[in-house]
């Protein structure tokens, strides 16, 4: 048989039939994907006025552009879930992020919010990655060994059955009010879903791809470094992306209990508390602490494009 | 074969039985003495469950004996694994997709401490004999079926062990794809002089590559019989027209059908054992008959 072009239609085989994606296909469809994000985004914003425009409250322009008119507009319906306070505008939420933080203030509504993410980012980042290492190093444990695997995995189930805003006071009783305790927060809620998915993807190889390791008289070690950890990899990205957005949460929930004046959990409380008098900053900082986690979501997916380079479907994931 | 030299693979009265959860007992193999010398091409043959992938797996130490011995290169089986006596290909190529073909052959070079230098000419080397050169940097998923085997082949081959194990490795093939393998094997074993094992379904598949197939029939898994293969060599597609050819398949089939095997063997017969070999089975069954007829 002579070494002749690829030849696709031969059978593949039974473990893993993998087409590559054509090369123009892949520019395509990201900009195919990307315009059905911003096209659902604007419909959003259309949606979300039009709920006010039917049930909000009445509007009242007086000197409209200066021509001296006045527009009244009254909506037909009153839905209590579309006035200013349960609803701003969100073109209002936008120009309350460009606003001042408070009264007199030289600092933007945004600007704190900004610096209160990367504050936030911070401790969920800690915690994200000594849960991820903590998810890894149990999960490596548990698939060598049976016995800690059925003594432990019960209780690392049972850990993520306890409502966090519980547990959360006691972590900080336990480390004291500061951003350790915020960190370990977050180490809580990520270490989970790693370890879940590390057991699988560490057991993720064929059976032969083990015994193929056995017959080049591999060690542990070898067939850990060569085989299970590759083999896990795209198991361990689906964990992480997940793990990322939870760290953020688990950041913004401790910070609460963890007194931790600089980090968006505290803006939340503040602006929660101030919420009558001006809805438009909660909002903004529930926008902004989205933000952070998409954010964090795209960075390791990011990641994982680059890792993952190469292995067929990668750009699907 | 000399007097004095040693078989490259004695199995002696090995006895293999499997215990499943619920403590029932299955033999999968019982009685098996066999000896195979250096060079030689031995096929296993036999119907599902007949346990000739078992028997192939303990020559390899990936399996224990449950009585018996297996001696290879005069050591004993786990020693000889622990040396690197023997590569082996599986039915699924078993590459990884994180590595380009290169760095597939590549795999147990690293492991077995070769230099960077070293790697990257025996697997240059290797792709060459498999006829993959031009495919060095390509991932194993972006090459057919048969090519992706061949790298297995050239990875198996790649530190020069003294004996080539294959379990079924072209039964997830085509025939078409099956037929240029089975002769590429050959050229490979007449160009490196290596031993080979070599398991399979298919009686076609058996009889143009070996010296010797070894029939085994199911329940217990038993040596049946051994059918010396004299077809001269070079053996090339007009092989498989000669008389001499149809005879020796018959007669494979036929030791196949004392041992039991052949309704394990026919497609309809056999329940839950791989069925590529099914439709193989059939029409290999026809053209024999017709070409003896």
């Amino acid at each position: 048989m002579t070494a002749g072009p690829i030849d696709t239609s031969s059978t593949s085989t039974a473990t893993e039939p993998a087409v590559a994606a054509a090369p123009g296909q892949g520019v395509h469809s990201r900009r195919r994907r990307v315009g059905t994000l911003v096209g659902f985004g604007v419909l959003v914003l259309l949606l979300w006025e039009a709920v006010k425009w039917l049930g909000g409250v009445p509007w009242r322009f007086t000197d409209v552009l200066g021509t001296g008119l006045a527009i009244d507009y009254s909506p037909p319906f009153r839905f209590p879930f579309a006035s200013d306070l349960t609803l701003p505008h969100w073109f209002n939420i936008l120009g309350a992020l460009a606003a001042p933080v408070q009264r007199n203030a030289q600092q933007s509504l945004g600007e704190f919010l900004v610096g209160a993410a990367f504050y936030t980012w911070r401790e969920a980042a800690i915690g994200f990655a000594l849960g991820a290492l903590l998810g890894l190093v149990l999960a490596t444990l548990f698939v060598h060994s049976r016995l800690a695997e059925r003594a432990f995995v019960p209780y690392v189930i049972a850990s993520q059955t306890i409502p966090i805003v519980a547990l959360a006071p006691m972590i900080v009783y336990a480390f004291g009010p500061n951003v350790t305790s915020v960190v370990v927060i977050a180490t809580y809620l990520t270490f989970f879903p790693v370890t879940i998915a590390m057991i699988r993807g560490l057991r993720a190889p064929d059976p032969r791809a083990l015994e193929l390791m056995r017959s080049y008289a591999a060690g542990r070690w070898a067939t850990y470094r060569k085989v299970r950890l590759p083999a896990s990899l795209p198991y361990l990205f689906t964990a992480l992306k997940i793990a990322a957005t939870a760290s953020i949460v688990g950041a913004i929930i401790g910070e609460g209990p963890g007194g931790i004046p600089d980090g968006l959990g505290r803006a939340i409380i503040n602006f929660n508390q101030q919420y009558i008098s001006g809805p438009e900053k909660l909002w903004a900082a529930i926008l902004v602490s989205s933000l952070l986690g998409i954010s964090f979501f795209v960075l390791i997916r990011l990641a994982e494009l680059g890792v993952l380079r190469g292995r067929p479907g990668a750009a699907e994931r | 074969m000399e007097p004095t030299e040693i078989p490259v693979v004695r199995i002696a009265a090995v006895d293999k039985t499997f215990t499943s959860e619920r403590s029932r007992v299955t033999t999968a193999l019982q009685g098996i003495d066999l000896e195979i010398r250096r060079g030689e091409f031995v096929s296993l043959i036999g119907p599902s469950g007949c346990g000739k992938s078992t028997l192939l797996r303990l020559i390899g130490d990936l399996v224990a004996p449950t009585a018996g011995r297996v001696t290879i290169n005069g050591k004993p089986a786990d020693r000889a694994r622990r040396d690197r006596d023997y590569g082996i290909v599986f039915q699924a190529p078993v590459l990884f997709d994180w590595r380009s073909v290169e760095d597939n052959v590549k795999l147990p070079l690293e492991l077995m401490g070769f230099d960077a230098g070293r790697r990257t000419a025996r697997a240059r080397e290797m792709l060459d004999l498999v006829e993959l050169g031009d495919f060095l940097h390509h991932h194993p998923y972006q090459l057919s079926g048969g090519m992706q085997q061949r790298v297995a082949i050239a990875r198996a081959l790649a530190f020069e062990p003294s004996i080539l194990l294959m379990d079924e490795p072209f039964g997830a093939l085509d025939e078409m794809t099956r037929e240029r393998m089975n002769q590429e094997v050959q050229r490979i074993w007449e160009r490196t002089g290596i031993t080979v094992v070599f398991v399979t379904h298919s009686i076609p598949e058996a009889v143009f590559l070996s010296s010797r197939v070894v029939v085994m029939s199911a329940r217990p898994g038993r040596i049946t019989d051994v059918i010396e293969i004299d077809l001269p060599r070079p053996r090339d597609v007009e092989t498989r027209e000669q008389r001499r050819y149809f005879e020796l398949v018959t007669a494979v089939r036929e030791a196949l059908r004392r041992g039991g095997a052949d309704a394990a063997l026919d497609p309809v017969g056999s329940a839950g054992g791989p069925t590529p070999v099914a439709a193989v089975g059939s029409i290999d069954r026809a053209a024999a008959e017709g070409g003896i007829g």
